[in-house]
């Protein structure tokens, strides 16, 4: 028996230790916004917070995460940090198929998390784990700037 | 709606869905009583299978193939060489053989390795070059000749200074969507809906009732939310949809087919790798006198979409450029891999990388300045193509370069580069241009003898106004700009008009999602459409609208003779990139990238930008950084680091402009953008790498590897 705390909740699974963090959020908890891209750790569509880290759940057996503080897309989608990114990335159309995009939305709020005011180096720099095909990247990172602008204040974590 | 300006940005209609991660992609989709599929594909790249020998299936589980097809064993598209399940001949590895299903994923995949199959090995071929070589007995998958007679050029190559042959290689360039490729067979008792990620609703629906061999209420479309496509989602998807739907069939429970990345990676069709050939003829200040250029693509191992991206290859054969006395021939040839199909500019990548290089080594030869040398044969408005036709409309391109020259300080930076490398050892900069067109719809005559698009506008009782059209948002964001050209036109807000994923029991046949033909022919479409229920709105009344494709002759295509006009509509581009390359790692970084297109009329300003930065991250990484191989008929690459596309450090900003020249025949006066912005990056990368080691590149992608080779070759030759 693995417990962990998802999105604020305590939870557990009988799961077996070495099946794929991003698998059970999927199958078992039913969480669709965490997505995955290739498996092996390289695009980023499956960001996850693992005690507040960015982490890649492809590559997380879960019997590493036991005890552990997981939060997916859906655990900060109340949150003013996701409604400021939200709000960004719609005014800069960083937003194309979307299919990158919850896992970016996490690398986002991570980086202005420790970074509130990123150059564009330290964003292109933390947005580096993420791959997108259909914007070029460009937009994405005018979508952090803005975010980091519109929240100022917001992004310290307590 | 009360947007002065078409062109005003507005919230995109699929927003929320997406930044939230809640929309549904096929992935996340679950329905009762499913099963998963996984394909045994061929180990070997040719042959033919002798037996096959299937492991005990535990209950539950059951095998497909050949034999439980209803109707002939091929995918249609446009040969019937293309088999669903292999079962005689083998032509590549990855072949898809047969189809184990049922409920657990990890129980598949070890009955997958305990299956048998017998072969009997032949001879492959698994390079263009060798298919070259053995022309003779190769299979031409497709052919095209077009041009001035060759006794003409003979002739006037006999009176020239100089003949200058040269040969150019373009490689493989993998799509690389994000979502990987997935589709699923719903089983009902009377029908069965395929749902998946897709570009072309209906090329799957008559690939189904092909191989399902039944009546047109027994088989329904759907698109699901699709996470990029670029061509790659265009004609593959037609092959999984017929997996699933026949498997459907066998075990009557629903089937999900879902790749992951590596299996997506190495059987999905991929950009043709290209060879192709020049030989010019000029005279003694270089001015050009004749030109003769062939063609070779790499089919793969049947032919798909191959022919119709062959006939766009040569169709672009000669760049933006009016060349005196012109010849062009083109062969597809098929080779044991993996096949090649649709991608983002669809054989005018391959051809400008060519024409654009190879026009920039004529201009050091006249020893002129490469876009001085470029702008004298630039088209102009009012002459002919080089298949007869005409180009139409008015050409800003002459505005534009003028325009890019100042804006990225062009003839400044030369001088200033040209100071840094001579003071400079290990680190040299350099700067390059690229001019390209597109031409927007399917190429001749596509649109009015093969798809003829209708598309149908639905206003319910409560004056809600929904669009029923065929064409799939992969991500360029149709499901905003088609309904803000209906919005504008009904003077309704944008938010009121609906446009659901399109399902076929709903939809009339718009035509695929391909060739830069959505805004222009099926926005054209749904303008007309929406200016009728305009004249004939009454409210409270439920209302249809239905608006067919209507050809505007000009002069005709002929595929044989290969004349005519080949597109109604041309869209343009200029772009400069500056870079620095690394002398000692070979690296190139870009620095700069200024670009300008002209696209008739921009729909949405913000959405163009995605297309055009989007676009040119994919052009640029074509020239020198994504490199796909295949050795001994298996790709190499398997994992999408192993491949390289690039990342958030590998892009700069770009600086862009789009200008107006609205189009008649498209909405608004909009024309083609969707591919356009991908085909001048490759060939202005490599101007620009070429100008910083003051050298010639014959390939793309110049990645590292080459650029050290090139310096070493060169060293050796000093030393010499």
């Amino acid at each position: 028996m693995i417990k962990f705390t998802l999105n604020g909740r305590t939870v557990e699974t009988v799961a077996p230790a070495t099946e794929r963090l991003l698998d059970l959020l999927r199958d078992e908890f039913e969480l669709i916004g965490t997505k995955e891209g290739c498996g092996e750790g390289e695009c980023g569509a499956c960001s996850v917070f693992v005690n507040n880290l960015l982490q890649n759940s492809c590559l997380i057996p879960i019997g590493s995460i036991d005890g552990a503080d997981i939060q997916t897309i859906e655990g900060i989608m109340e949150t003013e940090q996701f409604k400021i990114l939200d709000e960004s990335y719609s005014i800069a159309g960083g937003v194309q198929c979307g299919y990158c995009i919850p896992g970016m939305v996490m690398a986002s709020a991570a980086l202005l998390s420790k970074t509130p005011h990123p150059s564009e180096a330290e964003i292109r720099e933390g947005i580096s784990g993420n791959l997108c095909r259909c914007t070029g990247y460009n937009m994405i990172v005018d979508a952090i700037k803005l975010a980091a602008k519109k929240g100022d204040g917001l992004w310290q974590r307590k | 709606m009360n947007l002065k300006d078409i062109s005003t940005s507005v919230h995109k209609k699929d927003h929320k869905g997406k930044v939230s991660g809640q929309l549904a992609y096929i992935s996340d989709v679950k329905v009762e009583n499913m099963v998963y599929g996984v394909l045994y594909r061929s180990p070997i790249a040719y042959g033919k299978i002798i037996s096959i020998q299937l492991p005990n299936l535990p209950d539950g589980y059951e095998a497909v193939g050949a034999e439980h097809i209803p109707g002939p064993n091929y995918v249609k598209i446009i040969k019937e060489d293309q088999p669903i399940f292999a079962n005689e001949w083998i032509n590549y590895i990855g072949e898809p053989i047969l189809m184990l299903v049922g409920k657990d994923l990890d129980t598949l995949y070890s009955l997958l390795n305990e299956v048998k199959i017998e072969f009997e090995e032949h001879q492959a071929i698994y390079t263009l070059d060798e298919a070259i070589k053995n022309k003779s007995t190769t299979a031409c998958l497709a052919s095209y000749e077009f041009g001035e007679s060759l006794e003409n050029i003979s002739e006037i190559e006999q009176g020239a200074h100089q003949i200058i042959e040269e040969e150019y290689d373009t490689g493989y360039q993998e799509h690389v969507y994000l979502e990987p490729q997935g589709m699923l067979g719903i089983y009902k008792d009377d029908e069965i809906v395929v749902q998946g990620s897709m570009q072309c609703l209906y090329y799957i629906k008559n690939a189904l009732l092909s191989a399902l061999a039944c009546g047109d209420d027994e088989v329904r479309v759907v698109q699901s939310p699709t996470g990029g496509g670029f061509g790659g989602k265009e004609d593959y998807p037609s092959m999984m949809a017929c997996h699933v739907a026949v498997a459907a069939k066998v075990v009557k429970k629903s089937v999900m087919l879902v790749f992951d990345r590596s299996e997506d990676m190495a059987v999905t069709t991929k950009r043709h790798p290209a060879k192709l050939k020049y030989r010019t003829a000029l005279d003694k200040e270089g001015n050009i006198l004749s030109m003769c250029v062939d063609i070779f693509l790499d089919g793969g191992a049947n032919t798909g979409l191959s022919s119709v991206v062959l006939q766009r290859a040569l169709i672009n054969s000669a760049g933006v450029y009016k060349i005196p006395h012109f010849h062009a021939k083109g062969f597809c040839l098929k080779t044991n891999t993996v096949p090649n199909g649709a991608f983002r500019g669809f054989g005018a990548p391959q051809s400008f990388a060519g024409i654009e290089s190879h026009i920039g080594h004529l201009s050091k030869l006249a020893n002129i300045e490469p876009l001085e040398y470029k702008r004298k044969y630039l088209v102009k408005q009012g002459d002919p193509t080089i298949t007869k036709g005409k180009f139409r409309d008015p050409i800003l391109m002459e505005e534009m370069i003028e325009d890019l020259l100042n804006v990225s300080d062009y003839n400044k930076k030369k001088g200033e580069f040209q100071r840094f490398n001579q003071q400079n050892q290990r680190y040299k900069k350099g700067i390059g241009t690229s001019l390209f067109l597109h031409g927007c719809g399917f190429t001749g005559s596509g649109e009015r003898d093969h798809i003829k698009a209708t598309v149908k506008l639905v206003k319910s009782k409560d004056d809600k106004v929904s669009l029923k059209i065929s064409n799939s948002d992969i991500g360029q964001g149709i499901l905003t700009t088609l309904c803000k050209i209906v919005a504008k036109e009904l003077d309704l807000p944008y938010e009121e008009i609906l446009y659901p994923y399109p399902d076929t029991k709903e939809v009339p046949d718009s035509g695929p999602t391909v060739a830069s033909r959505t805004t222009m022919i099926v926005g054209k479409l749904l303008e007309r459409a929406a200016k009728k229920l305009k004249c004939k709105w009454q409210i409270g009344v439920e209302q249809e609208i239905v608006e067919n494709y209507v050809h505007r002759e000009m002069i005709p295509w002929d595929e044989k003779t290969f004349t005519g006009d080949a597109y109604p509509a041309y869209s343009w581009g200029v772009n400069i990139v500056e870079v620095e390359v690394d002398r000692l790692t070979g690296n190139v970084k870009l620095q700069k990238v200024y670009c300008n297109y002209e696209v008739g009329k921009v729909i949405d300003e913000r959405i163009m930008k995605g297309q055009i930065d989007g676009g040119l991250a994919q052009g640029l990484a074509y020239g020198y950084l994504e490199k796909m191989t295949s050795k001994q008929g298996k790709i190499q690459q398997k994992s999408i680091s192993d491949y390289g596309p690039p990342t958030s450090l590998d892009v700069v900003s770009i600086e862009s402009k789009v200008f107006d020249n609205p189009y008649a025949d498209g909405p608004y006066g909009a024309k083609g953008a969707g591919e356009l912005t991908l085909i001048g990056g490759a060939p202005a990368v490599q101007a620009a790498i070429e100008d910083a080691l003051q050298t010639s590149f014959q390939q793309i992608p110049i990645t590292p590897e080459v650029i050290i080779e090139s310096l070493w070759m060169r060293e050796g030759e000093e030393v010499d």
